[in-house]
């Protein structure tokens, strides 16, 4: 499957039931350089549009919300150890969590890859 | 956007866009936080070669005597800084103060015979202008200078500007000098003023420009090698890493030179003088000491704690709030400034940071950060 896209610049890649969840390399291009990132615990409840994790880059502190609502089932520790990864592969190794959605019906209010990029464009 | 105040650009805007500089607002100019190069390329550009920085946002007016008084005695009145004392191109920074002892801005002045040069914070310039005209009202003149203001700070600024600029080699850290730039088109040469001195803790100089010339200055600094342009982005993290305040953050009406720690540029003179104002705060906290003093904070973990975290004592004692704070390229971690009681100013007191709700490890040092590079005579 196809990944699909939030306004708050996320990207979520289904597999089964979980969902990978990252920042777009838009997102990472606005940030610049990324020097913290905190992502949850395995086992914390979310729901769509929650607080989930946090990245910052040298000017200020972003949170990154949990796109849909289910479990996180894993965080990407190695970005706690090298934050950069955000910045040079926002889109597979920079990856942020793991999720195990509660209702995949929710996906379907999410856009495209097509629909993000004309989203973006509307931003520039 | 208040329409009773536009927001306004410097001379340089139309180059920082060429430059691919992202531009936003600040103290009521559109200003580049950053060029392609990023943040923290900008900041370690700076610490190895050079940086240039356009601050012609800042306030520059030249204080002129009316009588045959000396400028630099009379705006004494207005500072506790040593300014009478000051030689011929010589340079202090200082506070303009409230009657109890507040900041109203931070500021540099420089002697040029009777008169004196003053360079004030962007934001502040208007209220400051005012002030010192009013308070000076019949015994001194404020002639605001409409100038273009580039910062080259680095340790390969020495070099660089010897190159077009060589009176600039003469100069250290805190020294001034008006010059005459030859105009690269070879028929014209314009007047500038080189200040050694800066806010990133290099070595570096300011240079005040008129406007029209200010661009052909940038380009032909920006032609060398070793020089970048560089955003308010880097300009923040550098001045953090030298443990120098920034205006309406670390230091504002509601704090005083003693509490911020800034009592070195009171000399003992004005302290006995107590003739400027809020000399009578100021003298009280010296001799019976300050509820609250700035201090640098460095976190343990790997957590930024920026401004408005709140700092507490390992059991959970309110103590006060972080004013700047952020992560540091050069130190290659977060740090921070605030202000704590004095029973917890001094260096390797531990402290936490209450970051997202979480108490955060972290102790108090000295600064700065990262330690200065500064062209000492």
């Amino acid at each position: 499957m196809s990944k699909k896209y939030t306004k708050d610049h996320e990207w979520v890649q289904l597999d089964g039931d979980v969902a990978t969840v990252g920042i777009t390399d838009y997102a990472q291009s606005q940030l610049g350089d990324v020097v913290f990132v905190e992502v949850p615990e395995a086992g914390r409840q979310v729901g769509q549009g929650d607080d989930a994790a946090v990245v910052e880059s040298v000017k200020a502190a972003s949170e990154v919300y949990a796109p849909l609502s289910g479990e996180i089932v894993e965080g990407n520790g190695a970005l706690e150890d090298n934050p950069a990864m955000v910045n040079e592969d926002a889109d597979n190794q920079g990856w942020f969590f793991k999720l195990k959605l509660a209702d995949t019906s929710e996906l379907d209010g999410l856009m495209d890859e097509a629909a993000y990029a004309d989203f973006v464009k509307e931003l520039d | 956007m208040d329409p009773q105040n536009p927001i306004k650009r410097t001379p340089l805007y139309d180059l920082h866009l060429e430059l691919g500089g992202k531009i936003v607002p600040f103290a009521g100019y559109e200003m580049p936080v950053q060029y392609p190069l990023g943040v923290m390329g900008e900041h370690l550009h700076t610490r190895a070669k050079a940086g240039l920085f356009d601050v012609s946002h800042m306030g520059q007016a030249k204080l002129i005597a009316e009588g045959e008084e000396d400028a630099a005695a009379i705006f004494e009145s207005l500072v506790p800084g040593g300014i009478q004392t000051l030689q011929e191109g010589r340079m202090r920074y200082t506070h303009l103060t409230t009657q109890t002892g507040g900041i109203r801005d931070d500021l540099m002045a420089t002697r040029f015979g009777d008169t004196l040069w003053l360079v004030v914070n962007a934001a502040c310039k208007h209220d400051d202008f005012a002030h010192i005209s009013k308070a000076l009202e019949g015994r001194a003149t404020l002639e605001i200078a409409e100038r273009a203001l580039l910062a080259l700070q680095g340790p390969a600024a020495g070099e660089v500007l010897a190159q077009l600029m060589p009176a600039c080699a003469d100069l250290v850290f805190m020294q001034a000098v008006w010059t005459s730039w030859p105009l690269p088109n070879g028929k014209q040469s314009v007047d500038v003023l080189i200040s050694r001195c800066g806010y990133t803790g290099e070595d570096g100089f300011e240079l005040s420009i008129a406007p029209e010339h200010s661009e052909t200055l940038a380009r032909t600094l920006l032609a060398h090698p070793d020089v970048e342009p560089i955003g308010l982005g880097a300009r923040d993290s550098l001045r953090l890493e030298a443990g120098l305040c920034l205006y309406g953050h670390d230091i504002d009406l509601t704090t005083t030179p003693a509490e911020a720690d800034l009592l070195w540029s009171v000399p003992k003179r004005r302290r006995t003088q107590a003739n400027f104002p809020g000399a009578e705060t100021l003298i009280q906290q010296i001799e019976n000491g300050v509820a609250k003093k700035r201090v640098g904070i460095l976190p343990e973990g790997r957590a930024p704690a920026r401004e408005g975290t709140l700092i507490e004592s390992p059991t959970g004692e309110a103590l006060g709030q972080i004013t700047s704070g952020g992560f540091g390229p050069t130190l290659g971690g977060p740090l921070a400034m605030g202000y704590v009681p004095a029973a917890f100013s001094l260096p390797d007191t531990q402290v936490h940071l209450i970051v997202r709700g979480k108490a955060q490890p972290a102790r108090v040092v000295a600064m700065p950060f990262v330690p200065q590079n500064y062209r000492k005579g």
